[in-house]
């Protein structure tokens, strides 16, 4: 699903997206979490995180493990300090005024699978 | 083939510091990016630092951590002055956190930090006590 989807199927206000070139970027999967550990251990690659978190550290966790574009949920406005961040390393940010659950369902009725839960292969 | 470690990061940690916390590990991401290690070890990595990072930051008095890399393999050293684990084993276990519930609103204190650096992890030495606090000593295999 192309960006542009997602950003209709939520109703999303833009905090902030680099160009508007973005719309075309590919959304394969998806994870909606609140807790960032979570989202280090069971995550493998994606594109896009839903949280109700809004601090800077969301958007170092996502640039930790890959992840283009943060919507965050229940129309929370994230930090100046977020903003900041995103915007230096380039990862988009987006609200929804719809709740963790019902957002996740929307995309995920509309096409977008789960993530996969494999781990990253060690060598071990 | 050269087995001696060349240092490629050391960087002070502080304490209780939510808004630079995580840097040293976006910075030793984009270093191992540039010595072109392979994305899926770069990505563990990062994992594993930033988990260390973020206990420095929300568990300790301060603290720093250092990389160093041979051709074989990547060697991450997290120190911190205290005040220590108290229990080691319970540390490891998944869901166990010591975190305040300020902690947890940010998002942090799932009791997955050790587990999930253990998890990436090729070696882990964890070393604590009370009167020096906590070391961390991870190794990555970069060659097989």
């Amino acid at each position: 699903m192309k960006l542009k989807t997602v950003k209709s199927l939520l109703n999303t206000d833009t905090i902030f997206e680099a160009s508007a070139e973005k719309d075309d970027l590919e959304v394969k999967n998806a994870c909606g979490a609140d807790l960032m550990s979570d989202v280090l251990a069971f995550s493998n690659e994606k594109t896009l995180l839903l949280t109700g978190l809004t601090n800077p550290q969301v958007v170092r966790t996502a640039e930790m493990v890959g992840i283009q574009v943060i919507i965050f949920v229940r129309g929370k406005d994230p930090q100046i300090e977020t903003i900041s961040l995103a915007n230096q390393l380039n990862i988009f940010l987006y609200s929804t005024d719809k709740p963790l659950f019902e957002a996740c369902g929307l995309l995920y009725k509309n096409g977008i699978g789960p993530e996969e839960m494999n781990f990253i292969e060690t060598s071990k | 083939m050269s087995l001696q470690k060349q240092q490629i990061l050391n960087k002070e940690i502080e304490s209780f510091d939510f808004q630079s916390g995580g840097e040293a590990s976006s910075d030793l991401k984009n270093i191992l990016r540039k010595l072109g290690v392979p994305s899926a070890i770069v990505r563990k990595t990062a994992i594993i630092t930033y988990e260390l990072e973020m206990n420095v930051v929300i568990h300790s008095l301060g603290g720093e951590i250092t990389a160093l890399i041979s051709e074989d393999e990547l060697e991450i050293r997290v120190d911190d002055s205290g005040p220590g684990i108290e229990d080691l084993d319970k540390a490891f276990t998944a869901g166990f956190s010591t975190a305040s519930d300020e902690i947890r609103e940010m998002g942090f204190g799932a009791g997955m930090g050790l587990v999930n650096v253990k998890r990436y992890a090729d070696q882990i030495d964890v070393k604590s006590s009370k009167d020096d606090g906590t070391h961390v000593k991870v190794i990555i295999n970069l060659a097989n």
